[in-house]
């Protein structure tokens, strides 16, 4: 057993209101200079749609990932361990179309224009030429299903299902959308770490964040293509590539990423998890339907004696291991079973989870009128707004048993609690519901309280991180404390394109 | 250490290696965090983290400090949504407005006057009464050439401009806008002082907004008064309409959610699959405007199911202590039939006869007594020289005896009468039967009463086995309010329906009532906005949800709580010095001063009434006229009130030898009678009725407040404009003068205080700079939640920018300066104001009488306005805006009918300073925002817990019970504008306010009056179902009803516009959206980026495919009003029929060309809207039909536009 902890992170999607305000608050902070306009470490996606860079998701398009014939793991982009023998050849790069081109507006001219016979306009500008431009895409273009027929229907999770299915869901009866806010994973597999050539990209080995260090990239842009998520991005300004930090100068000064901190719908949860690194080639190369199921495997009961000697034998802080034990995000994946990870069919075993949104019932239509379908209070998970396959192809690999059990849990909560609060819902109904959830009372009392009231604390458990033994390892802390700050700041070297 | 056994992935520990991290380390390092807020029209109240790094602040993120409430509850942190979090881009922005500056023609014009005239007020009257030289600057407002000022010639200009106006017009011709004030109070009480003082107007916006509810109003006596959102979570069962929480309420949206896991069910009504449909348990697709006739379709059913069949104890209970069901109405026998006509009133019956303002009370059918008996709480109770007896009890207002008020006659009646009801939907009279009993008044005649309630069950047609067009079941289509009868409307089979009336009923039942309409703009906004809300209201009345935590109305659109009101408002309108003051409802000022009035028929062209009201007084006529009696006869107010300078009116009444404030009334009164003297409103083409000085300041008056924006560029702006409306009123009108052309360019001066070049500084002659959210001190608060919030300065004011407070004050003092020449000794002013609620004067017109057809006597105060003499002192008037004025002192503070006295913590302030002294008098000095701030704090009672014990105890006094105590643990409680920054604080509670949150309790509307028996401030004190004004008899709307839309042809969008190429005509829907609030933010590179690129139009698959357009094709979308040209948006979450543009685009960032209007530049959405007014909301002085500023009167509605859409064939810049 190598028990390593790592910062595992939660997105609960029946609360996320697609407001974007994770994407801004990231934005202002590391993505607002020259270079890194286009880049959105943190975005907001509707599904059904295309997202960002358009049609990520296809990895027959950009081949992004691993794959495995059973045995061994290959990128999916080079088809070999490392990118090295291919850095001049990178046919999979999405292109500034995939993302789009940032713009701006002539502002100024609101101000220095001369009395005319008419009013002045602020007309849009291409923020990398500085022409006027024809605004054709952007990074959250189909918002809210903008564009459905266009964007929608193209969603690579839909492709997969019937040409009946996709029709229907956005015909009225199933019409149906949400939000999926993404963010770099922080893989415990990650493709771009793997495919950098320059031994830039690594994972941090006390949290295990996965960081590209801007001293030592290249620009060759290998992780842009392996990883399927794309989630590093080429800054064109300094010719080295970016991608999220996951707020580490926040983290290691005991405050939540800075989208997490400011998810105003409450959605995202912060903890470490222990598990076990001997696992995971093993488990990286088992079939696509068993890969959810194997992912929580690799992932260790904090509270297992064998563990934690395990994780004091590979010097794990003891402080590190009791914030694993009251880690939220253990809670929903592990315990619970109800966070799934985001197309674990890419092998990567990223450590964001997603709890699956519960959604509208359908309805039907009556001579023209529309008769929602269910009889009773809640409606039954497989009556909702989104074919259960659609949502299995994004967050089980196609397994919909794995969903259902994720949806029918979050349900039999609801239940529960109605016949708590209301009692318009028997005793009986709501044992059976809890039941077939595979669901105790005191279960459904915890995950509706971590649901429902957790406060900042409750939902972010960010492990000490103990800076003076790290900093030891270069400089005496006492030092560091009196001499912290300065010096000169030197930011890399600009190689505009 | 490699990962695993994947030999390519490394974990690196080692720290030296890993140095480099300092890169983005050295980014999140920052200076100083500093606590401000956002102080847009949102009222999310949210507490920011300013975050100020070398001296620049360089992003913000939420406090996540907020104290708990009670436990069980999800906690309040985060606050603060996209927007929010984008708004320091603005701060450094090309878009930042950092200089003054001054329209370029009239600066050249300026310099040219000021050097032939020394003095300034002299140089502006040169320019100003030249016509040539006033059109030369008007002509070029909003074709640029804008020019950087100093700040010492725009304080000039402005200053002398208001000098001159005050002089030769008239100080009620300057007027102010801006809204909201509870979102930067100070900065609002800034500008709102300086004019009052002056004796300007302030206009008002929740109603013109459209976002005043008026059933709230009607219903409840109060504007409007909402649960905090964390009251939500208690809700078992929440409804939401018109309201898309995701966009409008996006940092309390997450109380919903967690609501639903602790198994809340969730409803959501949209005609498009709206954000907030994706939390939904049902998604109901209702057609766009119909949400009333579900609601009246529920309604029929709880009345059957839950109080007829079943007989629900406490919603039977319910309805009879806390609703006018019980109060006996009479029934008229008219040519046509018997109608429900007035209550009862106590002086008809021998018994009361003698009863102090026994007109102003009302009666109950008692079962104990076998009698009609008269219940205390009733609005003559409150106004009476007798006190103690204005409470909900069910006794006998004459000997205390207890009342067994019955509901219904059904079983002890004297006969059934066949009583008349519209059904508007199918342009009918129905007659069903309701008991009645029979009852003798003095004088002996015998008058047939019913109960509210027998009447309610008959409207809604609830068949109880009574004769005549009841429905015989639930699938009878035709008979009106039957889940059969709904379909037609709003598209939802019955058994939907069904099922969720009964859902709701055993949702409220089980609970005690936890049942709540989330509701907002999607429904408010239309012409009929008032009927839906009251037949939504209803279903919460009929199964006792008002005035519980977890249940009632939760209407969210543009309410705000400006929690501290007592001394603010002293201190925004002046009252410290003079206290009546110019507040006008803005609706109808718009509507008559931009001339919309002169662009439509007769309100009757799309106004369903009853048959039987052919001829009333309030069914007849144009629109205008409705409103010119309504200010004459005192209901509402106007301003310029005279078409003549007050000041020089009192001059003349003095000459002709009034001595004192009597005979200055006197005169005028005679002179009004005689017709000598006219109100401004009778000849609003009259250039001594147009406003002159216009100051804007933290709103957008010209653009995305401005219903009719084309308008306004014609009429009071002298511009280009792209309407292609013509008059229509001339052939309907009868009191306003007609003048065959309407005025343009009505306005001398147009002054605005911005941070950014918005619209309306782009179309104003004088753009003052004004300082930031993050750079300025002020208070923020909200009903959203229930903390108070300061804004602080992060960094000074950026460039030249001041503080809205700092500039009035400057532009005060030059004002003062140039008075001391002009106005040398202080003038006399006569102030006309309306009828006011919460005073006597909700006792004054039982019948709606005009003194000027001779109907009743022309009584200030009674049967017209109330008219006040004011004395200004103009040289001093910059001193008395930086002091608290003594009447605070002297009369004590109060709102929302409260009072106490706080002379002790008034002197305790002059003691301890900071103080000003003039004149010998040391005062509370406000010169800084820091210390009006410290003064709000320190005299309210939701921050001064002695205040608020005071408050209530004056209460006991008016209703005779115990209430104290709600304070009494409060008393200690003082909070200053520096614990502010430090902490959010929770308001206290307050007799102002209707919500208890003792013990972190969460804020629930009326709580107080349903636990401590406290009236509504209504009629009968209760909540009211039945409305019995004559003019709502008159347009069939004293019962809940339901009433189609008016129709475009009707409407008069479309009469003049033509159609080119392949067209529709859709119904124009401009809901909030997700990338703005208002138009603050929607024009930053972050939301624009975030979105299209610019506001779109939204449209159905279909629709959009009959006109050949794909997504992201620019369109033309005009109409008479005016023309917007965007990019379309298709999506299948439209339905066929509609399209949206959120509220509220800029004309300012890329907005092209429009072929259709002669390639003028397009504008935003209000260039297509014009507003209506809806004849029953004019009038006053009448219980909760009275007026008060921004709580009752006319709303801008613009829902009901509709618009052609095309393909833009080319697109030019």
């Amino acid at each position: 057993m190598d028990v390593r902890s790592q910062i595992a992170m939660l997105f609960h999607l029946d609360k996320c209101i697609g407001c974007h305000t994770c994407s801004i608050a990231c934005k202002n902070i590391w993505t607002d200079r020259e270079g890194t306009e286009y880049m959105w470490w943190n975005n907001v996606e509707t599904k059904p749609g295309t997202g960002f860079p358009t049609q990520w998701e296809d990895q027959s398009k950009y081949k992004g990932g691993w794959e495995s014939d059973g045995k061994t793991l290959k990128i999916k982009s080079t088809g070999k361990g490392r990118i090295v023998p291919n850095i001049f050849h990178n046919p999979n790069l999405p292109s500034l179309d995939d993302y789009y081109e940032p713009w701006t507006y002539k502002y100024s001219d609101l101000f220095t224009a001369p009395e005319g016979d008419d009013q002045p306009t602020a007309i849009p500008v291409s923020k990398i030429t500085g022409e006027p431009i024809e605004v054709k895409a952007g990074p959250n273009w189909d918002d809210d299903l903008g564009g459905s027929k266009i964007y929608a229907a193209n969603d690579p999770n839909a492709k997969k299902l019937s040409p009946e299915q996709q029709m229907q869901m956005t015909a009225i009866e199933r019409l149906v959308f949400f939000y999926l806010p993404r963010i770099c994973n922080h893989c415990l597999n990650p493709t771009c770490v793997a495919a950098c050539p320059s031994g830039a990209l690594y994972k941090r080995g006390e949290d295990g964040i996965v960081l590209l260090n801007q001293e030592r990239c290249r620009g060759w842009r290998a992780c842009v293509s392996a990883c399927p998520y794309k989630k590093t991005y080429f800054n064109w300004v300094t010719g080295k590539s970016e991608k999220c930090i996951l707020c580490f100068p926040r983290l290691e000064s005991g405050q939540a990423p800075a989208c997490f901190h400011s998810c105003v719908g409450r959605i995202r949860y912060l903890g470490n998890v222990l598990y076990d690194a001997d696992k995971l080639t093993e488990i990286a190369n088992r079939p696509d339907s068993e890969l959810v199921e194997a992912q929580r495997e690799m992932i260790l009961d904090p509270h297992d004696p064998a563990v934690i000697a395990a994780a004091r034998k590979n010097g794990i802080h003891e402080a590190v291991i009791e914030s694993a034990q009251r880690s939220p995000v253990y809670k929903f994946v592990k315990v619970w079973k109800i966070a799934l990870p985001p197309h674990v069919e890419f092998r990567t075993f990223p450590m964001l989870f997603y709890v699956p949104p519960l959604l509208p019932v359908m309805s039907t239509q009556v001579d023209g009128r529309l008769d929602n379908v269910n009889d009773g209070l809640f409606a039954e998970i497989d009556q909702a707004r989104a074919p259960m396959a659609y949502l299995a192809n994004l967050f089980s690999a196609g397994n919909e048993g794995k969903l259902r059990y994720a949806l029918r849990k979050q349900m039999a909560v609801r239940i529960a609690r109605r016949q708590a609060t209301v009692g318009d819902i028997s005793m009986e109904t709501a044992d059976r519901a809890l039941a077939e959830a595979d669901c105790t009372r005191e279960e459904a009392d915890e995950i509706y309280r971590l649901t429902a009231l957790a406060s900042e604390d409750e939902r972010f458990v960010i492990p000490p991180f103990q800076r003076e033994m790290a900093i030891e390892m270069v400089e005496d802390p006492q030092e560091w404390k009196q001499s912290a700050g300065f010096g000169f700041r030197a930011s890399p070297q600009e190689k505009r394109l | 250490m490699s990962n695993g056994k994947n030999p390519f992935i490394e974990d690196r520990i080692d720290p030296a290696a890993r140095q480099w991290e300092e890169f983005y380390r050295n980014r999140w390092q920052h200076d100083r965090v500093v606590r401000s807020t956002h102080g847009v029209n949102c009222t999310g109240s949210c507490s920011w983290q300013i975050h100020v790094k070398d001296g620049i602040v360089t992003w913000e993120m939420q406090g996540l400090d907020y104290p708990k409430l009670e436990p069980g509850i999800p906690p309040y942190e985060p606050r603060g949504c996209q927007r929010g979090i984008s708004y320091s881009w603005y701060l450094y922005s090309p878009l930042r407005v950092k200089h003054p500056y001054v329209r370029g023609a009239l600066l050249d014009l300026w310099k040219e006057a000021r050097a032939q005239h020394d003095d300034p007020v002299e140089a502006w009257r040169s320019l100003v009464e030249d016509p040539q030289k006033r059109a030369r600057w008007q002509r070029a407002r909003g074709k640029g050439g804008l020019r950087r000022a100093t700040w010492e010639t725009a304080l000039d200009l402005v200053a002398a401009s208001a000098v001159h106006t005050i002089r030769k017009h008239g100080p009620d011709r300057i007027a102010g806008f801006s809204p909201i004030p509870a979102m930067s109070m100070l900065s609002y009480a800034a500008g709102a002082r300086m004019l009052q003082l002056m004796g300007g107007v302030s206009l008002s916006f929740y109603d013109w907004y459209c976002d005043l509810p008026t059933a709230s109003p009607e219903t409840w006596g109060e504007q409007t008064d909402v649960n905090e959102s964390a009251d939500w979570f208690k809700a078992k069962f929440l409804a939401v309409m018109g309201a898309n929480l995701n966009m409008t309420r996006t940092p309390d949206v997450h109380f919903a959610a967690e609501a639903r896991t602790n198994g809340s069910k969730m409803v959501v009504f949209s005609p498009d699959f709206s954000q907030v449909s994706k939390f939904a348990d049902e998604w109901i697709a209702v057609n766009a405007g119909q949400d009333g006739a579900w609601w009246m379709a529920v309604n029929h059913v709880l009345l059957r199911e839950f109080h007829f069949e079943r007989r629900t104890k406490a919603f039977l209970d319910y309805a009879r202590v806390y609703t006018d069901s019980p109060y006996l109405v009479e029934l008229v026998e008219g040519k046509e039939g018997v109608r429900p006509g007035r209550m009862l009133t106590a002086n008809r019956l021998a018994r009361y006869a003698d009863e102090e303002l026994g007109e102003w009370k009302f009666v109950q059918w008692d079962r104990k007594s076998g009698a009609p008996r008269m219940p205390q709480g009733s609005v003559g109770h409150r106004w009476g020289k007798q006190q103690g007896k204005w409470n909900l009890l069910a006794r006998d207002g004459k000997d205390g005896a207890e009342i067994d008020a019955a509901l219904d006659l059904i079983e002890s009646h004297d006969g059934i009468a066949m009583v008349q009801f519209d059904d508007f939907g199918a342009s009918r009279t129905l007659e069903r039967g309701v008991p009645y009993k029979v009852i003798e008044t003095v004088g002996g005649a015998k008058v047939k009463v019913a109960t509210v309630y027998d009447l309610l069950m008959a409207q809604y047609g609830v068949p109880r086995g009574l004769p005549g067009a009841y429905p015989a079941n639930y699938d009878d289509a035709d008979a009106p309010y039957t889940p059969a009868w709904s379909e037609k409307y709003t598209g939802i089979d019955r058994k939907t329906l069904l099922r969720f009336a009964r859902e709701w009923g055993v949702t409220a039942e089980k609970t005690g009532g936890k049942c709540t309409v989330i509701i907002g703009a999607g429904i408010n906004h239309w012409y009929h906005a008032n009927l839906m809300y009251r037949a939504a209201i209803h279903a919460l009345l009929f199964c006792g949800c008002v005035g519980v935590n977890g249940g009632g109305l939760a209407h969210y659109v543009g309410q705000e709580k400006l929690a501290p009101m007592e001394p603010w408002s002293a201190i925004a309108f002046g009252k410290d010095w003079i206290p009546p003051s110019r507040l006008q409802n803005t609706t109808s000022w718009h509507y008559v001063h931009s001339d919309q009035w002169r662009y439509e028929k007769s309100f009757r062209e799309y106004y369903a009434v009853p048959p039987s009201s052919e001829g009333g007084k309030f069914v007849t006529g144009h629109s205008i006229d409705q409103n010119i009696r309504a200010v004459r006869n005192g209901w509402l107010p106007f301003y310029p009130q005279f078409l003549a300078n007050p000041i020089e009116v009192v001059k003349e009444a003095e000459a002709a030898g009034a001595k004192d404030e009597a005979g200055v009334v006197t005169h005028a009164v005679a002179k009004l009678k005689s017709r000598e003297l006219k109100f401004a409103i009778e000849d609003p083409d009259a250039p001594e009725a147009w406003p002159r000085l216009w100051f804007i300041w933290r709103g957008n008056a010209l653009m995305s407040s401005a219903k009719g924006h084309e308008y306004f560029l014609k009429h009071y702006l002298g511009t280009h404009h792209n309407d292609v409306a013509e008059d229509l009123a001339g052939d309907v009108v009868k009191d306003v003068k007609w003048r065959e052309k309407g005025a343009e360019g009505k306005v001398d001066l147009v002054v605005d205080l911005n941070f950014r070049m918005d619209t309306s500084a782009l179309y104003s002659d004088v753009i003052l700079p004004a300082a930031t959210w993050y750079e300025k001190a002020d208070l923020n608060s909200t009903d959203m939640h229930s903390f108070i919030h300061p804004l602080s300065a992060a960094v000074p004011p950026c460039w030249e920018s001041k503080s809205d407070w700092d500039i009035f004050k400057a532009v005060a003092k030059r004002f003062s300066e140039l008075a001391a020449k002009h106005f040398p000794l202080p003038v006399k002013d006569l102030v006309a104001v309306p009828l006011a609620h919460d005073s006597a004067a909700e006792v004054s017109q039982r019948e709606p009488k005009d003194w000027i057809s001779g109907e009743c006597e022309a009584v200030p105060g009674k049967t017209m306005p109330t008219l006040k003499l004011v004395e200004r002192d103009y040289k001093n008037l910059y001193q008395r805006f930086i002091s608290l004025g003594p009447k605070v002192r002297e009369n004590g503070l109060g709102a929302h009918g409260t009072a106490y006295k706080c002379e002790d913590f008034y002197d305790e302030m002059v003691e301890h300073g900071p103080v000003t002294r003039f004149d010998g008098k040391a005062y509370p000095s406000l010169t800084d925002a820091t210390h009006a701030a410290d003064a709000v704090l320190n005299l309210a009672t939701v921050t001064n817990g002695e205040l608020a014990y005071r408050s209530y105890q004056a209460m006991e006094a008016k209703v005779g019970l115990p209430l104290a105590d709600l304070a009494a643990s409060n008393r200690g409680s003082r909070i200053t504008y520096k614990d502010l920054q430090s902490q959010p604080r929770r308001l206290l509670n307050s007799p102002m306010w209707s919500g208890l949150t003792d013990n972190g309790r969460p804020y629930a509307p009326f709580t107080y009056n349903r636990e401590r028996m406290v009236p509504w401030r209504t009629l009968t004190g209760r909540q009211h179902l039945y409305l019995d004004h004559v003019a709502y008899l008159e347009v069939g709307e004293h019962l809940p009803t339901y009433k189609q839309k008016p129709l475009p042809a009707q409407y008069a969008d479309l009469k003049f516009s033509k159609e080119e190429g392949k067209s529709l005509t859709l119904n124009y829907l401009t809901p909030h959206g997700k990338w703005h609030i208002h138009s603050t933010y929607g024009e930053t590179e972050r939301m624009t980026t975030l979105s299209r690129g610019c506001e779109p139009l939204w449209m159905s698959e279909g629709d959009a495919e009959r006109i050949g357009i794909v997504d992201n094709d620019w369109v033309e979308v005009h109409n008479d009003h005016g023309v917007v040209v965007t990019r379309a948006v298709v999506s299948a979450r439209i339905p066929s029929g509609i399209c949206i543009q959120y509220h509220s685009p800029e004309r300012t960032a890329g907005v092209p060309r429009s072929p259709l209007r002669k390639n003028r530049r397009a504008g935003g959405h209000n260039s297509l809207t014009r507003t209506r007014l809806k004849p029953n909301l004019l009038i006053g002085g009448y219980g909760q039909f009275t007026y008060h500023f921004n709580y009752w009167g006319p709303i801008g509605c613009n829902r009901d536009t509709h618009v052609l859409v095309r393909k833009l064939p080319e697109l030019r810049w």
